[in-house]
This record gives structure tokens, C-alpha cells and sequence, in this order.
């Protein structure tokens, strides 16, 4: 696997040369995390580490840092990553930390977290330079007013006494960037840097990163998950699965002709804005067998005036009551004027960056948030003015998927109790045995083993247990199924899975989904009708097809050019 | 949905498929505290004095630990019998419990002569306070011929008819009653009050907590306004305005009293767990389906902080035995006929100043092993079941 891939005159900046580290489980046993995992980072490059979860991508990195838990991980005395003719792994911590920080930096996925809320910015940045560059407190003030500046925080002298919770989460971020160039590092690591943000705040953030690394002519290892995200920016592509390397390469070769048949299926399984196949192609598809996906064709996509409507939501708001002072309160309008109609068997595509108020009106309309005005009409009756006793036999009909598989399901409910359980409510089904052969039945249609149903919730992966939590809605046979951010959170590879049995439902069972999401390309795939919200308006409602090629509205423009193209669009394309 | 598609061939055999049952939370917790050795020693201390308990309950054991098996302060065996002080004394005791016994014995009096002295006051024929060198020569034998013809008229216990011993395994007390059993039928007081208390708190900390938490709005602030007057009055002038209403001493009585005061901890601690479970996905999903208030507060987020409540718990029992011990020995506990640890240590401060020390060391000791070992076990039983918090800890 190996290559030479140092620019000509150079010897690369890190050499990582057959490292394997390994977790304590506790006991004897052992994990292996990394498995021989050997590349090259060459000098002022970008270098993108690639892998779903449970790859190793992000211990690799930590290992370069040196920032592995040491009481419960072990790193191969044989492995070696070379920087500068020294060997990082078992140098001494005092070592690693002149290094840290100074040569070596990082940025982590969480800006939230990884600020401290209880001081300004400018301090902890002013902090980091008069550590590792002794600077006095003057100095280290104007140069962090600079950095701040060049990672293009607005007015940045202003903005230096600002404690992190009065940042948006783009500019925590940028913040945090500075922090990491503040002592020009020749290496940047970045833990998927832009996973937590919005869209249009993702790109700004990839091109900053970008245009640092020209500029101070720094090495940029970035970790990522998402493929297309790296296509802009990397030089040199490393993909990782389960501890090893599949393939690497510099980024032409990898994107154009992919030798690995897992990287040909994660390059693949990612729906794509300009083709949608009436099946996602997933990693099965190319690994074992490799008979290579099925059922390519275009599917047809958009909605007819004919289609019947099934729920008609007219004029929509929602208002929270903040406090202000003792007993002052403020309106603040989550939700307001929303106005569209979902029609039986298709599906409508709401996005929107975060605070747009689209999860709102998936809660509202689930009436687990309690509308303000508006009303939503299900079969020509208001559901949203009905006591609670006559919305019962609607909420059957009208069921929730969540974004988060790890916190929608109860912890300490085996999943045969969880998929019993809305049948027992509405009295579906006669008496426990038909249930539970109901529940066998949904099991195997969601494509889960019959051995799940004595198991609980934490013995599966994610994308297992959003099939649980799907299963959980079939049980109740619905007619709407509001789907929030329910493929966000999980792989690439495994959002496809999901995708494909979420569209099988839809054909066999004529479901009308509400696709909320911010993945735009997840939406675009999805969706016959898209409706795009920002602050809680509607800024435009279209066609799937119209809307991505003819957007209309400015907003919608901005969303859609900030979308990653991959290496296809940004490259090939431009 | 009805619909049998190609991908289903298994209409007929569910449910008999081979399978594993998963451990659930209280299996994995049950597995780690196996592993953790105090938390096990501890444990089997813990367990020893509840099984204890019910023996002693039942009347299995210690069920006649009120028979004066041994002298007026029998020492115990590893010290010997008394020999030094010669004049047997009357107990400083009221004189119907005094009871016939083997007056021969020696026991360390201090204030024997001086009673001795009383008595011969009382009497005309006054011997002197002389002690005497030998036992047979007793200057007290007719008073104590008297006393002990009375005493036998009165009650022909058979009890009072065996010969007494001088010394017992772990000494006796004043009217020479094994310690040990009396440690043993006190433990049996002492323990069941603190579960008992501690059952009744964590239910209604539990019950108010719940509900406060999860209605949240006014019946939140209902809750803690009453919470918050339970609070503000000092915790012993509750206990006694308490004991003032309920009127009459007794175990029901003092479970009560602790029951009734030791909610707030619980409630406070349980109503937050709410507030943070109630917005939770897997909350809102069981609203979804359609589950009713009842089921999700109790069905769905109750198992989910039931590990706060059963630490909880163990922590309420350790402190219940401790205010037990308290409230008895300040004279607000169990009623005199009924031995605890608390009334014990409360006649060892008598007889401290008589050099009888080993009541306070049965009761002391007894009660020091449960309540670290209990302690121990909370500690144990808390890391089980929350190994995220240890692992905090450890680093």
C-alpha cells in the first residue's frame, strides 16, 4: 500500500510506518483499533483520513498527538511515526507536549465543548500564546486580535472579549482554528472540524481551512467521514475501514478510478444531486461477492395536482414564551405562517439550517409541541384542535421518527417490548402471541434477525437501531411518517441502507413521508416536493427536480451552492 | 402491511428460534458488583445482619434474650469473673427488676459500699460499710434474703429459678441479660426501623419527585414551595413536633416520623432525573405511540432512574439506622420494653461510670460494622450500576 508520494525535494513531514494500537476491554482482552496502518504526510498538503465509524481514522490521529488514553490503550513498540527523524510513539509526555501545540495542533468537531464557556475567547487565545511563544500580555493581545482577524471573525476587537456563548457555533469554531494556528504549526489536525455545522457554515469553514494551509504553507491531516466534503480540499486521500487501510492515494486517483471495492461503494452510496436511482447502491453491493449494485434506473420523481392530499397544514405557528428579566416575557416566533400539503404516498423534503424551525413543525404537527395558530387538516378534520381522547386514533396514523437512534429508544426495554408496546395501546392485534408474530414479521421486514427481539437497545448499531425505531412507527400501521433528521446521525454507508428500506416502505405501504432534514443531497434524493424554511418562514416550496435545478428565492440559491460537490463538482466540473 | 412479502417466509416458526436472553441492566450490574470485592465483603456483612434480623424476628434467635441468664453485670468470659470486690451490691436499679441471682459472684461495684451504706441506714441492724474479705461472710445476706424471698413470691419464672452465671461470652448488663442476644434483638429493632423508614421515604420522594418533575409548571412549584417549608424547619424540632402529634412511642410511630421527614432528599434528587428524562427522545417517542402520562412517568422513565432510587435508598437505610440510634438514645425513640442499639448505648452511659463497658462496645461495634459495611455497599452498589461516574473517578 505504500506509495512515494512525497513532493519532489522532500522528505514528508510525518511518516507513519505500521502502526497498530489497541484498547483494554478489561479482562485479558483486547480491541484492535488500528491494524499496520502505514501512510505519508507530505509537506503542505492536505491529507484526508477517511472512514465511518469504528475505522480508527480518530485514534490514528490521536496517536500522532499522543493524546491517547494511556491507562486503557496501547500503542505497538514496533510502530513508529517518524516526524522530523524523531519518533513520536514513546516519547516522553513532556516532549510531546513542546510539540503539541507548537508543530502540531488540532481542531476538534465540537467547538461548543471544546471552549471554555467561563472565559473570553481572547483570554484562552492569549493563553495558548504566551505559553508556548512567551509572549507578554500585550503582545500576545494584539497578535490574537490578528488571528482572529485572519480567520475572519468580524470585528475582531470588538469580538476578543466575547465569551463563547455569544459566538455562533461557525464562529467557536474559527475561534478555535486560531487557537491552533496561533504558534504556525506545521500540522494541522482536523477531527471533523465541520460535521456539527450547517451547510452554507460548513463550506465557509473548509475554505478557510483551505486557504490557511496555502497561505502558511502547513500540513493539514483532515478527518472526515464524508467523502464529498474532502473532495475540494485534499491533496492526498487515505481511506480506513476497521482499523485498516484500504486505499490511498492522491486525491485524482482516488475519486476518478477507485481500486478498492469499499471505496468504489462509499464513493457510490452517497446519494448524489444530479442522478437518483430508484435504489442507493450500499457497501453489500461491492464487498463479498461484489454483484455490484442493482436497480440503477432513474426513479421518477415530483407530484401530480391529482395526487390526494392527506394532510393539509394551513397557516402554522408556534411561539415560545422566553423570560426576560423578573416578570418580563418575550414572544419568539419558532414557527410562523407555514402553509403546504403533504400527499398520500409521496414525499415532502423540509430543509433548512439550524434555528429554521423545521423540527418544530414536525413536533407540532405530531402535537407533542402544542400549536400557537394554524391548523393541520388529516382527512379534513383539524388535528390540531382536537381533544386529546379524539386524537388518539389519529396519532396511530401520523408517527415520528427521531434523529437520534441512540436516545429514542428506552434503554431498558428489550426490543421485543419496544415494538410490543404501541400495539398494546391501541389494541391492535388479538392477544400476545399475534403480536409478537407481528413483531417477527416487522423484524424481518426492517431486515433484522429474529434473535433481536429478546435483546436490548444498546447491543445495536446505530443504523440498527433506527430500523428498530422505524419498525416501532410500522407497528401502528400509519399513513404519515415524519421522519427528523432520521438518517443525520448515522454512516454514509449505512444512511444509504436506511434511505433504501425507507423508500421500500414507501412503495409497498403508499406512505407520505415528511423528510425534515439540512442534508440537502439526502433531501434531493428523498423527496418529490422540497420546502425550504429559514427562521421559521417558508422561503420557497417546489418540485424536487425544480428547486435544485431553478432555485428561486436568493436563500435557496446560497443553500444549494454550499452544498460539497465532491470531487466531481469541484474539480472535474469546474 | 398485512401483506406476506417474498422476504417473510416465517409464519411458522417464531418465537421458538434459539436465542440468548440479554442481560439487562441488573444483570450487567449485578456482574460488576460480583466483581468488586468490598462491595462483596460488604454485602455478605450486610446480608449476615438482616438474615439476623428476621431470625430474631421470627424468634429463631435471641428470642429470650430478656432472661437474666447471667449475674448483674456479668463480665464478659475473656475478662474472668470479679473477684476483688466482695460485697455483692443491689442493683442501682428500681427494686422490681431486681431479681434473685447468685449474689456470690463478684461484680465490680464501685458504688457498693455506699449502697450498702444506704441500706444499712434504712435498717436498724446496720452491718457497717465494711466490705467483707470472703464471699461467705456477707453483711447484706438477710437483706438480700428478703429481697429475694419477695422477688420469688412474685414471679415464679423459671428463669429466675436457674443458676446464674458469673460470666457471659460478651458480658451481661445491669440485670444480667446476655449482651449478645440483647446486640442481636436491638439489631433486629435498629435495622427494621431503618428499612423500614427508608422504604417509606424513597416511596414518597420517589412518588412527589416524579410527579413534581414531570408535570413540571405549577405542580412543580407546588411541590417545592411545600418542600421548601418542609426544609426550612430544623430536622430535629420536626422530629419532635412529630412525635408530639403522633403521641405515642413505638417502632410504627418512629418509621413514621423518619418517613415522613426524609422524603426531601430523595424528592429532590428524583424530580431532577424527571425534569431531564421527561424531554428526553425515548419520552417523547412513548407519547408518539400514544402512551398515556401514567405509563410514560412510570413504565417508561421509572425503570431509567430506578438506579438512583435504589442508591437512594441505601444510603436512607444507613442514615435511618444512624437517626434511630440517635433518636432512642435521646429518649425520643422505641419505648423502654423494646431494646435497640440506641436504648442500649443509653444505658451504657450509666454504666460507663461504673466501669461496665461492655454494653457500649456490643452496641458500638455492632452498630460501626452495618453501617460501613452498609456504606461500603452503597458505594459499591453505586459504581455497579453507574460505571461511567467511576470511571470519572479514576482518571
Amino acid at each position: 500500500m505504500q506509495r512515494d508520494s512525497a513532493p519532489a525535494g522532500g522528505e514528508p513531514l510525518i511518516q507513519v510506518r505500521d502502526l497498530r494500537i489497541s484498547f483494554r476491554l478489561g479482562g485479558d482482552a483486547t480491541f484492535d483499533a488500528v491494524k499496520g496502518v502505514s501512510f505519508d504526510i507530505p509537506n503542505d498538503s492536505t491529507v484526508a483520513l477517511v472512514g465511518e465509524s469504528g475505522s480508527g481514522k480518530s485514534v490514528t490521529a490521536l496517536a500522532i498527538l499522543g493524546l491517547l488514553p494511556p491507562e486503557n490503550s496501547i500503542v505497538d513498540p514496533r510502530s513508529r511515526i517518524l516526524y522530523g527523524g524523531r519518533n513520536l510513539v514513546g516519547l516522553s509526555g513532556r516532549a510531546m507536549r513542546d510539540l503539541r501545540g507548537a508543530d502540531i495542533s488540532m481542531i476538534f468537531q465540537e467547538p461548543m465543548t471544546s471552549l471554555n464557556p467561563v472565559f473570553p475567547v481572547g483570554y484562552q487565545l492569549c493563553e495558548v500564546l504566551k505559553l508556548h511563544r512567551g509572549l507578554g500580555q500585550r503582545a500576545a493581545r494584539k497578535r490574537a486580535v490578528e488571528l482572529l482577524d485572519e480567520v475572519g471573525i468580524p470585528e475582531p476587537q470588538r469580538r476578543i472579549d466575547a465569551y463563547p456563548s455569544q459566538l455562533s457555533g461557525g464562529q467557536q469554531q474559527r475561534v478555535m482554528i486560531a487557537m491552533a494556528i496561533a504558534c504556525e504549526p506545521k500540522l494541522l489536525i482536523a477531527d471533523e472540524p465541520t460535521t456539527a455545522l450547517d451547510v452554507t457554515i460548513q463550506k465557509q469553514i473548509l475554505d478557510l481551512v483551505a486557504e490557511l494551509q496555502k497561505r502558511h504553507r502547513m500540513s493539514v491531516l483532515f478527518i472526515t467521514h464524508d467523502l464529498a466534503v474532502v473532495g475540494e480540499i485534499a491533496d492526498r486521500v487515505v481511506v480506513m475501514r476497521e482499523g485498516e487501510i484500504r486505499e490511498q492515494g492522491s486525491a485524482k486517483e482516488v475519486f476518478e478510478s477507485p481500486r478498492d471495492s469499499y471505496t468504489k461503494a462509499l464513493l457510490q452510496c452517497r446519494p448524489a444531486l444530479d442522478r437518483r436511482p430508484m435504489r442507493l447502491p450500499v457497501i453489500d453491493d461491492y464487498m463479498g461477492d461484489g454483484r455490484g449494485p442493482r436497480h440503477l434506473d432513474e426513479r421518477p420523481r415530483g407530484i401530480s395536482p391529482s395526487d390526494p392530499v392527506i394532510l393539509d397544514v394551513r397557516k402554522l405557528g408556534k411561539s415560545f414564551h422566553v423570560r426576560e428579566g423578573i416578570i418580563g416575557r418575550r414572544e419568539f416566533k419558532a414557527v410562523s405562517d407555514v402553509s403546504f400539503a403533504l400527499r398520500r404516498g409521496k414525499t415532502l423534503g423540509l430543509v433548512g439550517e439550524s434555528g429554521s424551525g423545521k423540527t418544530t413543525v414536525g413536533l407540532t404537527l405530531m402535537r407533542l409541541h402544542e400549536a400557537t395558530t394554524g391548523e393541520a387538516l388529516f382527512d379534513g378534520r383539524d388535528i390540531l384542535s382536537m381533544s386529546e381522547r379524539e386524537f388518539m386514533p389519529y396519532k396511530r396514523r401520523i408517527q415520528i421518527i427521531f434523529q437520534n437512534p441512540y436516545a429514542s429508544l428506552n434503554p431498558r426495554f428489550t426490543v421485543g417490548q419496544i415494538l410490543t408496546e404501541p400495539m398494546l395501546i391501541h389494541g391492535i392485534g388479538d392477544g400476545a402471541r399475534q403480536r409478537t408474530d407481528m413483531v417477527f414479521e416487522l423484524l424481518g421486514k426492517v431486515g433484522l434477525p429474529d434473535a433481536s427481539f429478546y435483546k436490548y437497545p444498546h447491543e445495536f448499531s446505530g443504523g440498527q437501531r433506527q430500523r428498530i425505531a422505524i419498525a416501532r412507527c410500522l407497528t401502528l400501521r400509519p399513513d404519515i411518517l415524519i421522519c427528523d433528521e432520521s438518517v443525520s446521525a448515522l454512516d454514509v454507508s449505512v444512511q444509504a441502507q436506511v434511505l433504501n428500506l425507507l423508500q421500500d416502505l414507501q412503495d409497498e405501504f403508499r406512505l407520505s413521508y415528511l423528510f425534515i432534514s439540512h442534508d440537502l443531497a439526502v433531501v434531493k434524493y428523498i423527496s418529490d416536493e422540497v420546502m425550504v424554511m429559514n427562521e421559521g418562514k417558508v422561503v420557497e416550496i417546489a418540485d424536487a427536480d425544480t428547486i435544485y435545478r431553478h432555485p428561486r428565492e436568493p436563500y435557496t440559491q446560497r443553500l444549494l451552492s454550499a452544498i460539497p460537490k465532491g470531487w466531481r463538482g469541484a474539480r472535474a466540473g469546474a | 402491511m398485512a401483506t406476506p412479502s417474498a422476504t417473510l417466509p416465517r409464519a411458522a416458526a417464531p418465537r421458538e428460534i434459539p436465542h440468548d436472553v440479554s442481560p439487562g441492566l441488573w444483570t450487567l450490574a449485578w456482574r460488576r458488583l460480583s466483581a468488586d470485592r468490598v462491595g462483596m465483603v460488604s454485602l455478605a456483612i450486610v446480608v449476615a445482619f438482616v438474615v439476623l434480623m428476621i431470625l430474631s424476628g421470627t424468634g429463631l434467635v435471641a428470642k429470650d434474650w430478656a432472661r437474666e441468664v447471667g449475674v448483674n453485670y456479668a463480665p464478659p468470659s475473656f475478662v474472668g469473673a470479679d473477684v476483688e470486690a466482695g460485697a455483692p451490691a443491689a442493683p442501682a436499679a428500681p427494686a422490681a427488676s431486681v431479681s434473685a441471682g447468685d449474689w456470690q459472684s463478684s461484680i465490680v461495684d464501685p458504688l457498693a459500699d455506699v449502697i450498702a451504706e444506704l441500706k444499712g441506714t434504712k435498717r436498724a441492724a446496720a452491718p457497717g460499710a465494711a466490705p467483707a474479705e470472703g464471699g461467705s461472710v456477707d453483711p447484706l445476706a438477710d437483706v438480700m434474703a428478703d429481697i429475694r424471698a419477695g422477688k420469688a413470691a412474685e414471679t415464679a419464672a423459671p428463669a429466675t429459678a436457674d443458676v446464674r452465671s458469673a460470666t457471659l461470652p460478651f458480658g451481661g448488663d445491669k440485670w444480667g441479660r446476655d449482651v449478645v442476644a440483647k446486640t442481636i434483638k436491638g439489631s433486629e429493632t435498629s435495622i427494621f426501623v431503618g428499612i423500614a423508614a427508608a422504604l417509606v421515604a424513597t416511596a414518597l420522594g420517589t412518588l412527589f419527585g416524579a410527579v413534581a418533575g414531570y408535570y413540571g409548571r405549577w405542580v412543580d412549584d407546588a411541590f417545592n414551595w411545600f418542600y421548601s417549608v418542609f426544609n426550612s424547619i430544623p430536622y430535629l424540632l420536626l422530629i419532635l413536633a412529630f412525635a408530639a402529634v403522633l403521641q405515642q412511642k413505638g417502632m410504627l410511630t418512629i418509621i413514621l416520623i423518619l418517613g415522613l421527614t426524609g422524603w426531601t432528599g430523595v424528592f429532590r434528587l428524583i424530580r431532577a432525573e424527571y425534569l431531564k428524562h421527561k424531554s428526553r427522545e425515548y419520552v417523547q417517542a412513548a407519547d408518539a405511540i400514544g402512551a398515556s402520562n401514567a405509563r410514560r412517568m412510570f413504565v417508561h422513565i421509572f425503570p431509567n432512574v430506578s438506579h438512583v432510587v435504589l442508591v437512594q435508598l441505601s444510603i436512607l437505610v444507613v442514615g435511618f439506622i444512624k437517626a434511630e440510634v440517635i433518636l432512642s438514645f435521646l429518649g425520643f425513640g422505641v419505648p423502654v420494653d423494646v431494646v435497640s442499639w440506641g436504648s442500649m448505648l443509653n444505658e451504657a452511659q450509666n454504666e460507663l461510670i461504673l466501669g461496665k463497658w461492655w454494653q457500649l462496645v456490643a452496641a458500638t461495634v455492632a452498630m460501626a460494622t452495618l453501617v460501613t459495611a452498609f456504606s461500603l455497599f452503597t458505594d459499591a452498589l453505586r459504581d455497579a450500576l453507574d460505571p461511567k461516574l467511576k470511571g470519572l473517578k479514576g482518571h
